[in-house]
């Protein structure tokens, strides 16, 4: 099994590499630009073809794994989050991505949004926000907006809506973005920072379901009569009009934006610069082993047997 | 094989006259707060170094702090297998002690009270009372300040000088503990250690009772719960990384993990519940680890539907649950044996898996060093079934031999080649984790779709039974390997008790003191639940009654967990079942009347 270890070059990575099966996604679906934007930006900043892991949990974007051809796994319903963690915390080497739509990361997996968050763990999220429950066939997600009929909400949905900005800059993700699946350029440019950005990055993009929420980001579609504004960030130059502009580490900033009307602006609307998961762990795992110095674990286990004697 | 039967541990049936004795059960009951389980932790240590067995029990109050508590300690100069029916000693610190308690001393017992606190009934002849004031010689022994805190060491002391015990090892095994909480706590402990073993117990008239060591003196025993042999040996066996949820009774395996893994360059995650915990240590398997998770009762509920995935993606996967009464919240810090069936049938769908269960302390350690063999085997999760009563007490056993155990774990990332299959339909699972390079340049996507050998969801009627038989046929055939089943006393006679888990030691114990009468009655525990050995079948034939004792409910048909499993797989009607939920464990004396009514 070995032999192919030592006529390995380092090869360059394709897009054409990196395409697996063709997408199941109905034509016209959104998730087919964030898939090609995906290759785009991986070849762009080649990373090692083995090193890269795609997870994902379940619905129409959560095939995602399936297309690209990385290592991968597609899990069960909710939890990408938690298995991603568990790849990263263990192997520190790889470049682990998560993919999922808003039922999968703001509902049935909201818990483990914030405490991904909250841990910082070294990942990078992309939520394909379609704002409505697809391989289902049309009920209402925790991003439908108030009065969008479903077959669970006939009359209209009556639920308040998450605010998938608020709830990741609160959850405390250190990369928080927001883009849009017709906006390619943008959507790259949201992928490779989120990429660079160590700790837990997520980007939401918006990817229209052409079945069962048809329209649904138009306003902010520059072609279908919208208009796409992006967040200007500070540029620390100095100038007047840079008081106007972002601050991306500014939290109160972010939520202020988060609070803007529907469509809102696009962009990064928070990143800071915290300690991971991954480094914290592995600081106390390098104390620990530096103070154990090269004792076997025999030796180790002996120890501790001598102490309950 | 059959394993000779030894005599019983004698109890000192000849009254409390004092002398040499060999087997005394020592209950100390008060609240938690008093560290009444320092007393029994240090006699379990003690016993570990002078060749006495030594088995305890205890209960841990639900309340955060306080509340009523015991100790019991089990201590003989020979083999101990249950802690003890009745106590011969009784230590009451408060009248709720006494009174809860009295009821557990044998008759002609000796009952130990704390004159400040108890005024037992006087008329009661059927036990001797001895009045020590505890409380107040401690607070004169220590002066003001630190109030009664201590008086435990002082009964430690008491106990020392009442049963002739090796005080010098005792104040080693004191300065050992205390000197790490500095100079004044230590000089207080052996303040209260010497006012206790000085303290002349004026009823007893000077009687002591000489708990002889066993013949093979000095020993090195180790001393410790389930929990922490159980988490060593999953050290042992090559896990390094895992993940958690904190619950009654496992607890402390996993903060045994946090503490002790990245000693061995591994991680153990606090996640944020059970499902995140199950599946970030799925997430650690996929990567290339042996990983593992666990939970008690509740929790294992929870963990259900992503141990299917493991299961279907064939990912090694160790599960420990440490059982406790059922259904719901129901009893925390009690002990039952009601998730078999969940361990062995639980997830939707058909998802077979590994089910092994420890008989006792020791083989917590073993046990979890062969559910690492075994997931690594045949790359699929293995349930190992505990409980609160293995949990928590406390035993004596010699050191492992580490040396030959110890499995270094490696991370299989060497490059695949081009004819790579993870799930060959009639080979072993080979999983290619993250970073390998793929020498044909066809990436594989782990799922749980039904897929085929190449991982690629296929969910075509004749690929689904293949597959469903790839996935159990690998587990049937790990029975091949085991061992050959072990029966305690003759390979035939008229009565073969059958157990799991922690009642290996009373039904050990109930049958030698059956065969000191004369009856044929042998006995087995079952390690490998699922799948069961191949044996048995065999062993089963040669008795004329298989009774199965379980402590979980005889359900709808009148069968408990295992002995239904036993009458499925052998539609033998001599299997028959005695079960109970009172969240104790088995007394000895309560299986042998019921084992005669059933029979009769």
């Amino acid at each position: 099994m070995d032999s192919a270890n030592t006529t390995a070059e380092p090869e360059k990575l394709t897009k054409k590499a990196l395409t697996a099966d063709h997408p199941t996604w109905c034509p016209g679906c959104g998730d087919f630009a964030v898939l090609a934007s995906f290759y785009k930006t991986l070849e762009k900043l080649q990373i090692p073809q083995e090193k890269i892991v795609t997870i994902a949990g379940i619905g129409c974007s959560s095939r995602f794994p399936y297309f690209v051809n990385s290592h991968g796994l597609h899990f069960i319903h909710g939890r990408a989050l938690p298995l991603a963690s568990g790849v990263s915390l263990s192997r520190p080497d790889l470049h682990v991505f998560a993919f999922g739509g808003d039922g999968d990361g703001f509902s049935i997996g909201g818990n483990h949004l914030d405490h991904a968050a909250r841990k910082n763990v070294n990942l990078t999220y992309v939520i394909m926000d379609n704002f409505v429950y697809g391989l289902t066939k049309k009920q209402t997600s925790p991003t439908s907006p108030l009065g969008f009929k479903t077959k669970t909400d006939p009359t209209g949905a009556i639920d308040q809506p998450v605010n998938p900005m608020k709830k990741l800059v609160y959850g405390g993700a250190t990369f928080v973005a927001r883009t849009h699946a017709t906006q390619v350029k943008h959507m790259m440019a949201m992928f490779e920072r989120a990429i660079k950005h160590e700790g837990f990055s997520v980007v939401e993009v918006l990817s229209e379901c052409v079945i069962f929420f048809p329209g649904a980001f138009d306003q902010a579609n520059p072609r279908k009569g919208g208009e796409f504004v992006t967040i200007e960030e500070k540029k620390w130059d100095g100038t007047p009009e840079d008081e106007d502009r972002h601050d991306v580490s500014d939290n109160s900033a972010a939520f202020a934006l988060a609070n803007e009307e529907w469509p809102g602006r696009f962009g990064v609307y928070y990143e800071t610069d915290r300690p991971t998961k991954n480094k914290l762990e592995q600081r106390w795992i390098d104390d620990m082993q530096k103070k154990v110095g090269d004792a076997s674990t025999a030796d180790l286990l002996k120890q501790r047997f001598a102490a309950m004697k | 094989m059959s394993a000779t039967a030894t005599s019983a541990p004698k109890s000192n049936a000849d009254d409390s006259s004092s002398g040499d004795i060999t087997d005394a059960v020592i209950r100390f009951a008060g609240n938690s707060q008093d560290g009444i389980q320092t007393i029994g932790g240090f006699l379990a240590k003690l016993a570990g170094r002078s060749a006495r067995e030594v088995m305890t029990y205890m209960t841990i109050p639900s309340t955060i702090s306080g509340g009523a508590s015991i100790f019991q300690v089990h201590l003989a100069s020979g083999e101990v297998l249950s802690s003890g029916d009745e106590a011969d000693f009784l230590f009451a610190f408060y009248q709720h002690s006494y009174d809860a308690h009295i009821s557990s001393l044998r008759d002609g017992g000796i009952l130990i009270y704390d004159s400040d606190h108890v005024t037992p009934d006087l008329e009661d002849k059927r036990v001797r009372q001895v009045g020590v004031p505890i409380t107040s010689t401690t607070i004169e022994a220590l002066g003001g300040s630190a109030k009664d805190r201590g008086k435990n060491i002082l009964v430690l002391g008491l106990v020392t000088a009442l049963f002739q015990l090796d005080r010098s090892k005792l104040v080693s095994l004191i300065e050992g503990q205390f000197k790490r909480k500095g100079e004044d706590v230590l000089r207080n402990a052996m303040v209260a250690f010497d006012a206790g073993y000085a303290y002349q117990i004026g009823d007893l008239h000077g009687e002591s009772f000489n708990l002889k060591a066993g013949a093979a003196g000095d020993t090195d025993h180790v001393t410790t719960d389930g929990n922490t042999a159980l988490a060593l040996g999953l050290i042992a066996g090559g896990v390094r990384f895992g993940a958690a949820y904190p619950i009654t009774p496992w607890t402390t395996i996993m903060e045994h993990l946090r503490s002790e893994l990245p000693k061995h360059g591994g991680l153990f995650v606090q996640t944020e519940d059970e499902l995140a915990a199950i599946t970030m240590a799925l997430g650690m398997s996929y990567a290339g680890h042996l990983s593992m998770t666990g939970s008690s009762g509740p929790g294992i509920s929870l963990k259900m539907e992503a141990l299917g995935y493991g299961t279907m993606a064939e990912l090694p996967l160790i599960i420990v649950n440490v059982q406790r009464g059922g259904p719901s919240t129901g009893l925390p810090t009690s002990v039952e044996q009601s998730d078999l069936m969940q361990a062995i049938y639980g997830s939707h769908g058909d998802a077979p898996r590994v089910v092994l269960a420890p008989i006792n302390v020791e083989d917590c350690f073993h046990v979890a060093v062969e559910a690492c063999k075994l997931a690594k085997q045949c790359s699929a999760p293995v349930f190992i079934l505990t409980d609160q009563a293995l949990a928590t007490r406390i035993e004596a056993f010699p050191e492992p031999d580490l040396e030959q155990i110890v499995i270094e774990p490696t991370l299989a990332t060497e490059t695949r080649d081009e004819n790579f299959v993870p799930y060959p339909l009639d080979g072993e699972t080979r999983h290619a984790p993250p970073g390998t390079k793929m020498a044909g340049g066809k990436y594989p996507v782990v799922t749980g779709l039904e897929h085929d050998a190449w991982g690629h969801p296929n969910g075509s009627p004749e690929m689904h039974q293949k597959m469903m038989d790839r996935r159990r046929n690998k587990i049937i055939k790990l029975a091949d390997d085991y061992p050959v089943s072990e029966v305690f006393g003759d390979d035939s006679g008229d009565v073969l008790l059958v157990g799991w888990g922690s009642t290996w030691g009373p039904i050990r114990e109930a049958t030698i003191r059956a065969r000191e009468k004369g009856l044929a009655y042998s006995s087995m525990s079952i390690r490998h639940l699922n799948p069961l050995p191949n044996d048995l079948g065999d062993i089963f034939a040669q008795f004329k009654h298989v009774i199965v004792i379980e402590m979980n409910d005889r359900g709808m048909y009148g069968y408990g967990q295992l002995a239904t499993l036993l009458r499925a797989k052998y539609a033998d009607p001599r299997i028959i079942s005695i079960t109970k939920t009172d969240g104790l464990t088995f007394k000895i004396k309560e299986i042998l009347q019921r084992v005669e009514t059933l029979i009769s």
